[in-house]
């Protein structure tokens, strides 16, 4: 891998090459949280600080793992950033930390996480590996906040619990589509985010890994 | 990455420093933040027990509403009378439910709801009008599909109609048996009636399979089931039947329908 500058490292996990939208992982918990955009940002937010700091301990230390237990290192290391984060939401947000239930504490194996720690931050310097972490874990967030916004808007009318469209409901003249608060629906709306990316950065279409061989005559 | 760091000696160097460093870690944050995630806990809880009783709470201060709407007194399940000698704001029930000599064994035909023991002494909440009961709040749990779940149920001075219910802890699945604390699916609990036809023994309230027909006769006993969550309704209506029999507070609302205490 070529030397990254730091804007390289923050900005190309955004658009260029997204943790969910390029390299496909993260999508469990992408799919759980997005129903609403409280929830999706404090979701993005505690998975920027797990990733960022994840990266940072794993490189600071990455000359002293033996290479055998590697993984399990890492593990402990992100567990106990992930019961750290859950802790801190328990006390600060007690009510998103209710709605989150499970899915701070399924950080744990979040892909991406581990990914970045296994990828980047043991064979890069701490500094960059931060921000390398803070990159990835915008890229999530990124796509959580789009997933969201379009579920939230269009499953209850309202963005940030602020109603933007007036409900049947309460008098109003939108009926609200019940299917964008499903988990369903966050797969139609990732997939066709991949479709649109894709679309416009023809560069992260993949090349089929094998071509069908036409039937015989 | 250096070769000796696979050694026996530096694998266990490692291990073992990084474990330390981590338990420490988790355990400051732990201990650190306790005393602010207890606040929260009490917060909800009375959050609860106010918005069971159908008490506005937005934009107020919960604690102080608390302290001048509701009255808390200790109820003794054994004699169904009220234990003025223990302090409703000190008493903690979930303790006491463990606590083998203030804990109330259950059978196993007794125990309708899967609590196995329950605590003697209850924290009951009231809404009261000079002497009057308005509203009764009573403490309920029971077992759904994976977890106890923890609630309180409102009923007005008739002690027949139920005003609010709502679960303040569960560990029920998301999205499916955790829409018991779903607004609106709690939304339909008010007017409805807890007791059929001057039977007071065992409760007529009951999740039903599928939405409520509501011109059905008896459709103010029945509340519509969790979809795709069986398991999680038939816990809640059974209770329902459990805390409201003879083994829960039956005995203790007749005597107050009489007036006897």
């Amino acid at each position: 891998m070529a030397k990254q500058t730091t804007k390289e490292v923050l900005t190309t996990p955004v658009f260029e090459n997204n943790p969910i939208a390029l390299q496909i992982l993260g999508i469990c918990s992408a799919l759980a949280v997005t129903s609403s955009l409280n929830v999706a940002f404090v979701m993005s937010l505690a998975v920027i600080a797990v990733c960022s700091f994840s990266n940072l301990f794993v490189s600071l230390i990455r000359n002293h793992i033996p290479n055998n237990i590697r993984i399990i290192v890492q593990m402990t290391i992100i567990a106990s950033l992930v019961i750290v984060v859950d802790q801190v939401l328990k006390a600060f947000v007690y009510d998103l930390s209710k709605q989150l239930s499970v899915f701070v504490g399924l950080i744990i194996t979040n892909c991406i996480i581990m990914g970045r720690a296994e990828a980047f931050a043991m064979k890069n310097p701490p500094g960059i590996s931060f921000m390398d972490g803070i990159g990835n874990g915008l890229g999530y967030g990124a796509v959580l906040m789009f997933v969201g916004f379009i579920r939230e808007l269009f499953g209850s009318g309202s963005l940030f619990g602020i109603e933007i469209f007036s409900l049947v409901n309460n008098g109003g003249w939108y009926v609200a589509n019940g299917l964008m608060l499903l988990p369903p629906s966050a797969f139609f709306v990732i997939g066709l985010m991949i479709w649109g990316l894709r679309a416009w950065k023809s560069n992260q279409v993949e090349a089929p890994d094998f071509t069908i061989a036409p039937n015989t005559k | 990455m250096s070769a000796n760091n696979d050694t026996i000696k530096k694998t266990l160097i490692v291990t073992v420093s990084l474990c330390v460093v981590c338990a420490v870690f988790v355990s400051a944050a732990a201990v650190g933040l306790k005393p602010m995630q207890e606040a929260n806990k009490v917060l909800d809880k009375q959050t609860n027990i106010l918005a069971a009783a159908n008490i506005e709470t937005e934009g107020k201060d919960v604690f102080a509403l608390f302290d001048e709407s509701i009255e808390a007194r200790v109820l003794d399940l054994e004699t169904n009378t009220w234990a003025d000698d223990i302090d409703p704001a000190s008493y903690d029930e979930m303790k006491a439910a463990k606590d083998p000599k203030q804990a109330v064994k259950l059978s196993a035909e007794q125990d309708l709801a899967g609590i196995r023991q329950h605590a003697r002494y209850k924290t009951l909440y009231m809404v009261k009008n000079g002497d009057k009961i308005e509203k009764l709040i009573l403490p309920v749990h029971g077992k759904g599909l994976w977890s106890t779940m923890y609630g309180f149920m409102a009923l007005e001075g008739d002690l027949n109609t139920v005003v609010g219910m709502t679960f303040f802890a569960h560990g029920e699945t998301p999205g499916l048996g955790g829409e018991v604390d779903n607004p609106s699916w709690k939304a339909q609990w008010p007017g409805k009636k807890i007791y059929a036809d001057g039977d007071f023994d065992s409760a007529a309230v009951a999740l039903i399979k599928g939405k409520v027909d509501r011109s059905a006769a008896g459709s103010e006993y029945q509340i519509d089931g969790l979809a795709g969550a069986t398991l999680t309704s038939v816990g809640v209506t059974n209770l329902f039947k459990f805390w409201l029999s003879e083994n829960g507070y039956a005995p203790f609302l007749a005597k107050l329908r009489a007036g006897e205490v």
